[in-house]
């Protein structure tokens, strides 16, 4: 049975009905992966042993009918998620050896339900990128064409769900990390309103824009990992107090009269005329849906980016500080005192782009130069958030393409303005906190996916998921990756 | 030059960074960033109130209540160089 092919929910069925075992459902993703990582290459860590462990108690759990929402279920963990006892690395040299006491929240929340964690995915380090080829380890090749990445920064875990290799996957998302990679692959990526998921044991990038979320290959599937991983923790003080949801409750309701705005400024030069022509095609699909589909305006959005890169790039340094060569992680092996262990050490385990913003980061923040940058970057932060409430004022749901073009070819953007300029459409909604999804709503003329984003107000996943399923139900099956 | 060579060695100095024959091209990585930057000066921003976080959380407190901590060695398990359940240093004060 070729299990890997099926959606989460088949799985979920066909594991009740006793038609297949936590442990064949295991076996068959682990032969999986060993058929495909040599040319996808998306994971820094295995877990077979214990995953079969947890299949077999599983297995007795759901053939008694019990276990949880996910029981059963392999899945893959971006690997800047702490998991206790296994290696988490940030796909960085300066935490190689790392292995953290304890589990983050969300795959506390995932065991709890019974899910299998099989493997931790390759990343951009410290979720710096939009490639993956920031990560110290290795590059990952996207699955529709080996010769082009995955995106970034959670390019491993996308790629390990469009070849198959897990039900699911969790990744984060600071400036489009889970939806950019999510539309290169041609699967589902969700970043929830901030504060909807816990931030605890998710190694801090930039603390007041980093959400965890899923990718799928269904937005039915994204609703159900959704469902066992949201929630207040109080180990996160930026945590909503929220209980947890059923997000698949109103998937199928009709969308007829939903009020969609598209902003104007996601048309201007730089998009790709294949993603143009897409993101046209699943507009018209929507008015046959009986969605009033109108243009809107978001005139803050050419200030997004700057006020992005200044802002995470300045949280950024601060979280980075704690990465010393004292406590944990790498240590240089030759220096002359505290300071310069300090240096040594930072200087040989960071990566270029980690240095970059590090350096970034620390220069808006110095003095003389803090009002001009950050100060601005928070004020800008302000007028963005507010053009974002002007057009929720009038619609139900903000459409837009995700990414200006498809995947990139590996090694083809090496200016970093150049790398940054992918995220232009994805950074606008971190720096709001909103919800946003990456649907895949084409494929361009090379053969590579195109994804739509859909964006909510706060807190109105189930509003984006809701449309986003009854749009992918009108558009038919995605092609698959040929793997 | 936006981003003198001091400056790039006063920065990297509080990054706790060396920079060496990578020097040069972090000063034009800088220059580059920051002179996108200047596009937030069209902005007029006199009036309005910076937003440090997203949402209207304030002062999120708990209970004073003592709770067990980590077992130290559990928590030292990674460091590079450990003693009685202290991290190893070079002498900082002479």
């Amino acid at each position: 049975m070729e299990t890997y092919k099926l959606t989460l929910k088949q799985t979920l069925e066909k594991l009740k009905k006793g038609e297949v075992s936590p442990s064949e459902l295991t076996k068959n993703y682990i032969d999986r992966i060993k058929s495909v990582e040599p040319d996808v290459d998306a994971l820094n860590e295995t877990e077979f042993d214990e995953a079969i462990k947890k299949a077999k108690q599983m297995d007795k759990k759901v053939e008694k009918g019990e276990g949880g929402i996910l029981a059963g279920v392999p899945y893959i963990l971006k690997d800047n998620m702490c998991t206790k006892g296994l290696k988490t690395t940030c796909s960085s040299k300066i935490l190689n050896n790392f292995v953290p006491p304890y589990n983050a929240t969300v795959v506390d929340k995932l065991e709890f339900q019974g899910a299998i964690l099989l493997a931790k995915a390759n990343m951009d380090e410290f979720a710096m990128g939009s490639s993956t080829e920031n990560s110290a380890f290795k590059k990952t090749n996207n699955p529709f064409d080996l010769k082009r990445v995955p995106g970034g920064s959670s390019g491993g875990s996308a790629a390990s769900v469009a070849a198959g290799e897990a039900a699911f996957a969790l990744g984060s998302d600071t400036g489009g990390s889970i939806r950019q990679p999510a539309a290169y692959c041609g699967v589902i990526g969700l970043k929830p309103t901030y504060g909807v998921v816990s931030r605890y044991g998710l190694v801090a990038f930039a603390s007041s824009l980093d959400q965890i979320g899923p990718l799928t290959k269904t937005v039915e599937d994204s609703a159900i990992v959704l469902s066992a991983i949201a929630g207040h923790d109080k180990k996160d003080s930026t945590s909503i107090e929220m209980k947890t949801h059923n997000y698949t409750e109103g998937l199928d309701k009709e969308i007829k009269g939903i009020r969609i705005g598209v902003p104007k400024e996601y048309f201007k030069e730089g998009l790709s005329a294949d993603v143009k022509a897409s993101i046209d095609n699943a507009i018209k699909t929507y008015e046959s849906l009986g969605a009033v589909v109108e243009e809107t305006t978001l005139p803050t959005f050419d200030y997004a980016l700057s006020a992005y890169y200044i802002i995470s790039s300045a949280e950024a340094t601060s979280n980075l500080s704690r990465y010393d060569g004292v406590k944990y992680g790498y240590r240089a092996d030759e220096f002359s005192d505290i300071v310069d262990l300090y240096k040594q050490t930072r200087t040989e385990g960071f990566g270029k782009e980690v240095k970059r913003r590090i350096m970034l980061g620390n220069y808006v923040l110095s003095s003389g130069y803090y009002d001009a940058y950050y100060l601005k970057a928070q004020k800008v932060r302000t007028l963005i958030k507010q053009d974002f409430d002007n057009i929720f004022e009038k619609y139900d749901l903000i459409l837009s393409p995700t990414t200006p073009a498809v995947a990139f070819k590996a090694g083809e953007k090496e200016d970093p303005m150049a790398m940054y300029m992918t995220d232009i459409y994805t950074v606008p909604i971190n720096i709001a906190g909103l919800p946003a999804i990456s649907i895949p709503c084409g494929m361009s003329s090379e053969n590579m996916p195109i994804g739509m984003q859909l964006i909510g107000k706060p807190l109105s996943e189930k509003t984006i998921l809701n449309a986003g399923h009854i749009y992918e139900q009108a558009r038919g099956s995605f092609p698959l990756a040929k793997l | 030059m936006r981003v003198s060579e001091q400056e790039v060695e006063r920065i990297a100095n509080l990054s706790r960074l060396k920079l060496g024959e990578e020097k040069k091209d972090m000063q034009k990585n800088l220059e580059d960033v920051l002179s996108h930057f200047d596009k937030l000066n069209e902005l007029d921003t006199a009036d309005v109130k910076p937003t440090a976080h997203i949402l209207p959380v304030e002062n999120v407190y708990r209970k004073d209540e003592i709770e067990p901590s980590m077992d130290r060695d559990i928590l030292t398990s990674n460091a590079p160089q450990k003693e009685d359940g202290c991290y190893i240093v070079p002498r900082i004060v002479e």
